[in-house]
């Protein structure tokens, strides 16, 4: 039973196997739904320090390369806040989600 | 432009299901970026056997073993030993556990594992309450602090113990204390840990804003408020006596700049920050001692 | 190669031959001797195992998991409180599918302290998931180690092998040990296919809502299922290599018989004598020996039991506020047969290691055959009132 990144479908014992081992990963669990703000980089003001990326307990920021801000992925962020708490320029902010 | 601080691979996936803000997520996800996929990880019963996502899922590229709230060191132990007997040397055995199942209920395999030196890395991510549960106090919670079986009106009457301390007494190569606020620190700890054999044990402090009764964006700074008010020291121990500190704090912040932004200091009065401040003044003044005396 | 050891060592020899990869254990009255010659053979390098000296049973059997998680061949051996305590890790054993050999010497539990043989110790861990093996002597302890990595590796569930406390573990027989060759011939190493693998990483044991929990459940009664017929396939096997054959259940003169007893372990061994002995005053009495009591060998005794005129069982453990644990098994498992139902007597004997000598079993056979069913649920057997 190979892993796999997609959701899995499990019709009962006969495609499970013995032991409860995993086989797929968390990453088919969007977590976009679980926030209320969403943070905004003002890449303009941006001095790519990549704090933001650093501190996000959901690797929910991604890192492109150095000459360029990095880029919140809106799958998954939570809307926790700490990159625009944690910016040192003040350029992120927490909109209201608009649903 | 700046280079990265820390390393860039991603072991830990997007999609798990730590709350908004959860220092325990970000401390794996640091942990993993040192120690990368020759590694195996022992979880018992945490925040973590819930953050890893339910079966048929996991959110760690690595193999990982769920096991009973007690025994996060001694299955790593179990799991090194399965490893080393097979043939197999290259791979890092981490136990990963919260303070609950680190401080009580699994402290006797850990000291096991500490004075038999099994070559196993023990990180506790510490949030200082039993948080999965639905915040109740463990022996890590801190002196004043609320839970739900602490209430405000009689809240936590007793300090919190001294992990480190007991940990250190066994001789073990390393054991560090480290904050998810000084990743660097943090990311280098790994590394030493990662390049030295036997066992070792990392104390991470990890907010936890569901639990503290705090906005989650105030994770970070609040464990960094942690470290410049002296109330969580950075420091780190060699074969038991050599201590070194790791993050000087010459001036530090009052107490009350990291109590008032949490919740569950909200019940406190200036008498018991005094009291408070007090206690985090001799600690400090204890450590320095020791760091002084034993370089 | 014939040698005169210890039931404790018949344990140690039966690890050795297994090539067990590592042992994690904590000392215990009377398992010590088991532990003590295993560190000798790990320490002169005549067994290559990493053995971890635990600070506890329950660590013993955590640190047995994760070994046998990462893929060796895992070994450990307790008693009684030991096997009490780690309780919680053997659902942990079997649950997550390792199979992990353990001997458990038969010790009766404190308080108040006793060190003596009943069997209310690995009885009390009936409904774990582990594979339960009650031995007779100390040939059948080294045999039923091998035996019990053969099936647990075949199965995926683990197996606790019992032999009664000094009646065996400290009591010298005369044994067979086989050339570890041949050994190895009958138990090729370990090879699992799911494991813990930096190369197929995967979790274990997470968290399974209520809509798969019973699945994984329905798993474990379908392996043991299997092991039954494994256990008996393998029995046989072993019998043609080692010319010592193996199944569930043992009868003894059973063919022409009207009462039966049923015994276990020790008690059915001494038992023997006591059926050739009312052979020879005309009774019709045969012996049926449980040897493993999980998997349960339900149809084998109904087989065995169907026509009979009475039926003895005794037990040397006790279900407080029911009967004697094998007594309700056997009666359980009956009640669904076809055909005539013999009265069955239940006798309580020798807990906390009260000689049952064959006197006494010649007493309960006696008494049964004098009674047309029993007064009641529980005899017991030599209580001072």
């Amino acid at each position: 039973m190979k892993h796999s990144d997609k959701d899995v479908k499990i019709k009962g014992a006969s495609d499970m196997p013995e032991m409860p081992a995993s086989l797929g990963s968390m990453a088919h669990n969007k977590t976009a739904s679980w926030r209320n703000l969403k943070p905004v980089i003002d890449e303009s003001k941006c001095i790519k320090c990549f704090i933001c990326w650093k501190f996000c307990p959901d690797a929910a920021i991604d890192f492109i390369d150095e000459n360029t801000s990095p880029k919140i992925n809106y799958d998954y962020c939570k809307g926790c806040g700490i990159c625009a708490h944690e910016c040192p320029v003040k350029c992120i902010d927490m909109v209201e989600e608009e649903r | 432009m700046s280079k990265l601080t820390i390393p860039q691979e991603e072991i830990m996936s997007s999609g798990h299901l730590a709350c908004q803000g959860c220092a325990g997520a970000l401390a794996m996800r640091y942990m993993l970026k040192v120690f990368g996929k020759k590694t195996m990880l022992a979880v018992p019963a945490c925040c973590w056997s819930v953050i890893d996502g339910p079966w048929p899922y996991s959110a760690v590229s690595v193999p990982l073993f769920h096991t009973a709230f007690e025994t996060a060191a001694i299955t790593a132990s179990g799991l090194k030993a399965g490893l080393v007997a097979q043939g197999i040397n290259d791979v890092n055995v981490v136990a990963w556990a919260g303070d609950g199942g680190t401080f009580d209920i699994g402290f006797q395999a850990i000291s096991g594992a500490a004075e038999r030196n099994d070559d196993i890395l023990y990180v506790v991510y510490d949030n200082e309450a039993y948080m999965n549960t639905g915040i109740q106090r463990s022996s890590a919670t801190p002196y004043g602090a609320w839970t739900t079986t602490t209430p405000a009106n009689h809240p936590k009457d007793r300090p919190k113990k001294d992990l480190v301390e007991i940990i250190a007494a066994h001789r073990v190569p390393f054991v560090a204390t480290a904050s998810v606020a000084y990743p660097e620190d943090l990311i280098k700890k790994f590394e030493k840990a990662k390049n030295t054999k036997g066992f070792k044990l990392i104390h991470i402090f990890a907010p936890c804003p569901t639990g503290w009764k705090m906005a989650p964006e105030l994770s970070i700074e609040s464990a960094r408020l942690a470290v410049q008010t002296r109330v969580f020291p950075v420091y780190e121990v060699e074969n038991g006596v050599h201590y070194k500190l790791n993050i000087n704090v010459k001036n530090p912040k009052p107490v009350g700049e990291y109590l008032k932004i949490q919740g569950r200091f909200r019940h406190l009065k200036e008498d018991d920050y005094k009291v408070i401040q007090e206690n985090v003044d001799r600690e400090w003044e204890l450590l320095m001692r020791k760091v002084e005396t034993f370089k | 190669m014939k040698k005169v050891i210890l039931g404790d060592h018949a344990v140690s020899y039966g690890a050795l031959l297994s090539r067990v990869q590592t042992i994690a254990a904590y000392p215990i009255t009377p398992q010590t001797l088991i532990v003590e010659r295993l560190s000798e053979m790990t320490a002169n390098g005549e067994l290559d195992a990493i053995f971890t000296k635990v600070e506890s049973e329950h660590s013993a059997m955590a640190s047995t998991v994760g070994s046998s998680a990462a893929g060796a061949r895992a070994f450990t051996a307790t008693s009684a409180q030991g096997l009490a305590l780690m309780h919680e890790m053997l659902h942990w054993a079997a649950g997550a599918r390792l199979p992990i050999v353990m001997a458990n010497v038969n010790r009766a539990m404190a308080p108040g302290w006793t060190i003596w043989t009943d069997q209310n110790d690995s009885l009390s861990a009936r409904d774990v998931g582990w594979m339960q093996v009650y031995c007779q002597n100390n040939q059948e302890v080294l045999d039923s180690i091998i035996l019990g990595y053969k099936v647990s590796e075949q199965v995926d569930l683990p197996t606790m092998v019992i032999l009664d406390a000094f009646v065996l573990s400290h009591t010298a027989e005369g044994v067979d040990i086989p050339d570890i060759k041949k050994v190895d011939e009958f138990l090729p190493p370990y090879k699992p296919e799911i494991k813990m693998d930096i190369n197929d990483p995967r979790s274990f044991g997470a968290l399974t809502s209520p809509d798969v929990y019973m699945e994984f459940r329905y798993k474990m009664q379908q392996a043991m299922d299997k092991a039954k017929k494994v256990i008996v396939e393998e029995g046989k096997k072993f019998g043609e290599m080692f010319g010592r054959e193996y199944g569930l259940i043992e009868e003894y003169k059973t063919e022409d018989a009207d009462t039966i007893l049923i015994a276990s372990a020790t008690v059915a061994s001494t038992a023997r004598a006591v059926i050739d002995e009312l052979r020879e005053k005309g009774e019709k009495v045969g012996l049926v020996r449980i040897r493993v009591f999980r998997p349960f060998p339900t149809e084998e005794i109904i087989k065995v039991l169907e026509g009979r005129k009475k039926v003895v069982v005794i037990d040397r453990n006790i279900s407080f506020g029911k009967t004697g644990i094998f007594f309700d098994e056997v009666k359980g498992a009956f009640y669904n047969s076809k055909g005539n139902k013999p009265p069955m007597f239940g006798y309580i004997a020798g807990l906390g290691g009260r000689d049952v000598t064959p006197k006494v079993i010649r007493e309960i056979v006696e008494d049964a055959l004098n009674k047309d069913k029993p007064e009641s649920e529980i005899i017991w057997k030599g209580v001072k009132l």
